[in-house]
């Protein structure tokens, strides 16, 4: 048995505990925002964060993430607006992610997200080298200066 | 000979080498069989594309796959503008892969420009599609959408809706035509005051027949194109509701992990599965002709029990190749072989015989794999004699065809869900079927839905891949330093006819092909052959400048006086670079320019050599002319893309042979650029007022040159053989900038 919370709903998972929590959330959950690109953390398509912090779901065993609490891009918002009343349909993130026309086959974004959430909400305003050394993710479509100008626009404000 | 309609269309277009403007987008009248088939309201079809409701709810339908060209938004407001419509009232759809939708516009732009477009061509050669039936595909590649769909399509839709929609008013009102405006998804009478909407008028209107030859407008009258408009695909891919081929979900589905032959063409000879049938979730072990596939209630579960499964392949003539092999067959091709003829101008031969100065170089490039960020995926169901398919594609009406022939079903028993693309570059267009075939043949023995997943593995090893080619070249000097021949031998296929061209002024060419044909797979990728042969073309061209002492950017200008918009797309280029400025300490300036997909891109590069003697790509700066803009930040995005993509190609990408087999496995074996490697980019529209050009791909042939250029200033080094990180530059011995 697995337990843990994704978006704040607990769950309960008759799983092995050596399932990495990509295919939990993917495949026994139904939940397809958290992308699978390479398995083995190197891409970064697979961000989710667990107490707020970014792993890569793909090689994180759901045995380490008993009863801990997991952030998926569907709940990213939500988590972030906390126990305010007013919900916010989008963060700053994802909002820049519009702004800034980021984007393009999108299919990386849901982890580039993650990572720079989770990496801008630990260091509001990084250097250069800084998001350089922390935002390994890849973009095959080549969002990099769109992602870097909208980190230091987020920076900014 | 008994033609149909269609085949009659496509035949004239390819024997007169023209292009019938806007036929298929108004005629036969393909809105009245929308409204009978599609339409179950009160809403209306006005021409094919586009569709009214009363409330002025204006849906333009897509009929081309997204994969972050932007391609929804961009020829939603080709048509969107043509109608005269408020761009808040247009509600942007995805064509349903069925006939009425297919876009033979894109084949029919391609017929005037080289006959059958060639990354289509397999099509012609290896089934019984006719040339007429190449008209029912819905591909997006070519870097065509705009270039035709766009203009001969989508506007021509547009326009008809709205000349339908003034004869509709004009009837209405008893007035002339003439009298009549459209302004914001309505027509007005401005004698008399009266107005009525889209809406109101969409149910007369889609009892008209379409206008053959609607007016179209001038640059001067657009309201939409050529703005900045966000694209509508944004929102769901910062939320994670995008969904995918990958993300086709259902609570009974089931998952196959595939092991296919690792080395290409060969058989599965035999298969101990008792170890895997044991484990937990595993519902059967699946043997095919050339793979064998474990089937389970989760992804991971299959291929954990994929990896117990013992599999035997037969052997083969290539179990033993190696690129080092492939690489001295191509050398061998071309020191024997005098080839096909591609391109002779003069005489190039008699040139180099009589000239006081040669100079010769060899250049050679890898096959290169995609690697799309969505491994490539398909998910089938089949119940019956009806089948429902989701995959990430560049082209769905073929994929729902390949589908239901492996399934043996008639075509219209084939639902294809549409979903975006987690990138496409070539790999997911029709002819490269392998994961197609494999993931129908399991979902026939089940009556669940299956999704099929190659691993990202899985996804490297069995591409089709961009090809390795080698090329040599000599050009010939007067007495003056003048260019006077240019001699090319290149192992081929051509993909792309006239890639191996060169736009600058050589009285004596002789460009011709040999054989480069080995047992690895391959395809278009993006750019197709002008990734080659830009890197080629232009490196040599570099090579040439030097030699004779002259500054690169002038030589090329030299040789470019008929060629005006290269020479403009250079000088916006090298202007906005600061070339022949003072750089900063130990940076130095790379040049390449090259037309293809119709556009026009100059590319500079600074170059600095980092502290382990590797090449750091600072800025790129880029002019690109594609006529005009339909959507400005678009344009930009793609040229970034395009860009990058290259850049990933230069610096790090090779695919290598070992045992037959691809050696490389995933990301670290076959590194990108990624953020902190990544330059800044500066991107340049020179608005010609030309054809518009293409933009998915132009921006990735000149990359290579450009940096390899700057790379031989700073370190003396000519690159000669891709990719970058393979050399070293340990040893610099830095040229002096002329
Ligand atoms: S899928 Fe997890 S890092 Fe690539
Ligand atoms: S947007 Fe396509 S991979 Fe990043």
């Amino acid at each position: 048995m697995a337990t843990f919370k994704v978006n704040s709903v607990e769950h309960t998972l008759d799983i092995e505990p050596d399932m990495p929590l990509l295919w939990a959330i993917r495949d026994e959950l139904g939940m397809t925002g958290t992308k699978f690109g390479c398995g083995i953390a190197n891409c970064g398509a697979c961000t989710v964060h667990v107490n707020g912090s970014s792993v890569r779901s793909c090689v994180t065993p759901v045995s380490a993430v008993e009863g801990q609490e997991i952030t998926t891009i569907e709940g990213l918002a939500i988590a972030a607006a906390g126990t305010n009343s007013s919900t916010p349909d989008l963060t700053a993130v994802q909002q820049a992610w519009i702004d800034h026309q980021i984007p393009q086959c999108g299919y990386c974004q849901s982890g580039m997200v993650m990572a720079v959430s989770s990496f801008l909400a630990s260091n509001p305003n990084p250097t250069d080298a800084e998001i350089d050394a922390s935002i390994t993710n890849i973009c095959r479509c080549g969002s990099y200066p769109r992602v870097r100008k909208a980190i230091r626009a987020l920076a900014n404000v | 000979m008994k033609m149909n309609r269609r085949r009659f269309i496509l035949a004239s277009a390819i024997a007169g080498g023209g292009v019938l403007i806007g036929y298929s987008a108004t005629r036969p009248s393909r809105h009245r069989r929308a409204n009978e088939e599609l339409v179950q309201g009160p809403e209306r079809f006005i021409s094919s594309f586009i569709k009214i409701d009363p409330s002025n709810d204006i849906t333009i339908y897509i009929p081309h796959s997204e994969m972050g060209q932007g391609i929804h938004t961009s020829l939603s407001m080709m048509a969107a503008d043509e109608l005269d419509a408020a761009w808040e009232d247009v509600i942007i759809e995805q064509a349903p892969a069925i006939d009425l939708f297919a876009n033979g516009d894109l084949v029919k732009g391609f017929a005037g420009e080289f006959g059958v477009p060639s990354f289509l061509m397999g099509l012609v050669n290896v089934s019984s599609f006719s040339v007429a039936e190449l008209m029912n595909l819905q591909t997006t590649g070519g870097s065509t959408s705009i270039r035709y769909t766009g203009e001969y399509a989508m506007r021509t839709a547009g326009a008809a809706a709205r000349e339908m929609l003034i004869a509709a008013a004009a009837n209405r009102w008893s007035v002339s035509s003439t009298e009549l405006t459209t302004e914001l998804s309505y027509v007005q009478h401005n004698a008399s005051g009266r107005s009525l909407s889209f809406g109101e008028l969409a149910a007369d209107a889609a009892l008209l027949e379409p206008p053959e030859n609607p007016s179209l407008k001038d640059r001067s009258q657009f309201n939409i194109m050529g703005r900045a408009i966000s694209r509508n695909d944004i929102p769901a891919k910062v939320d994670g509701s995008a969904m995918y081929g990958l993300d086709a979900h259902s609570d009974d589905m089931l998952y196959a992990a595939i092991k296919l032959t690792p080395v290409f063409g060969t058989k599965l000879l035999s298969v101990d599965a008792s170890e895997a049938l044991a484990q937990r979730g595993v519902k059967r072990v699946i043997e095919l002709e050339d793979s064998v596939a474990v089937v389970a209630d989760n992804y991971w579960r299959a291929k954990k029990a994929l990896e117990l499964v013992n599999a035997t392949f037969e052997e083969s003539e290539f179990d033993k190749v190696s690129s080092t092999d492939i690489a001295a067959r191509f050398d061998r091709e071309l020191a024997e072989s005098n080839g096909s003829t591609d391109k002779e101008v003069g005489d190039a031969e008699a040139a180099l015989e009589e000239s006081a100065d040669v100079i010769e170089a060899s250049y050679r490039v890898p096959y290169l794999a995609h690697a799309a960020m969505e491994p490539m995926n398909c998910t089938v169901h089949i119940q019956g004699d009806h089948a429902d398919m989701w995959t990430s594609t560049q082209d769905a009406l073929g994929m729902r065809g390949r589908v239901a022939s492996v399934a043996g079903l008639p075509e219209e028993n084939v639902t294809f869900h549409q979903t975006y693309c987690g990138g496409g570059y070539g790999r997911r267009l029709p002819f490269n079927w392998n994961m197609i075939d494999h993931a129908t043949l399991i979902a026939k023995e089940f009556d669940v839905p299956v999704k099929t997943i190659f691993s990202r593995e899985d996804d490297m090893q069995q591409d089709y891949y961009r090809p390795a080619v080698h090329n040599n070249f000599k050009a010939a000097f007067d007495a003056n330093n003048k260019v006077i021949a240019w001699h090319s031998r290149f192992t081929g296929p051509i993909q792309v006819p006239g890639a191996s061209h060169i736009a600058y002024d050589i009285e004596n060419q002789s460009i011709r092909v040999v054989d480069g044909d080995s047992h690895v797979p391959i395809a278009a990728w993006r750019s197709v052959d002008h990734s080659q042969q830009t890197f080629f073309i232009e490196s040599f061209m570099d090579e040439i400048a030097h030699r004779v002492g002259m500054n690169p950017y002038q030589m090329r200008m030299d040789l470019l006086q008929e060629h005006p918009r290269h020479r403009k797309v250079l000088e916006v280029a090298a202007e906005a670079a600061g070339y022949g400025q003072n750089l900063p300490d130990g940076h130095a300036l790379g040049i390449a320019v090259q037309e293809s997909f119709g556009s026009f891109v100059a590319e500079i590069a600074e170059v600095s050599m980092g502290e382990e003697n590797q090449p750091i790509v600072h800025k790129v700066t880029c002019a690109v002319d594609c006529g005009w803009a339909v959507n400005p930040d678009t344009v930009e995005a793609q040229i970034e893309s395009g860009i990058i993509f290259g850049l990933t190609a230069a610096m790090y990408g090779e695919i290598t042979i070992e045992n037959g087999r691809v050696a490389q496995g995933n990301f670290p074996d076959y590194e990108m650029v990624r953020m902190a490697t990544s330059p800044e980019i500066e991107v340049h529209i020179v608005e010609s007022g030309e054809a518009l050009g293409g933009l998915g791909e132009p921006a990735t042939p000149p990359i290579a040159a450009a940096v390899t250029n700057a790379i031989y200033i700073l370190t003396g080094q000519r690159v000669r053989e891709l990719p970058i990180k393979n050399h070293d530059f340990s040893r610099s011995n830095p040229v002096a900038q002329v």
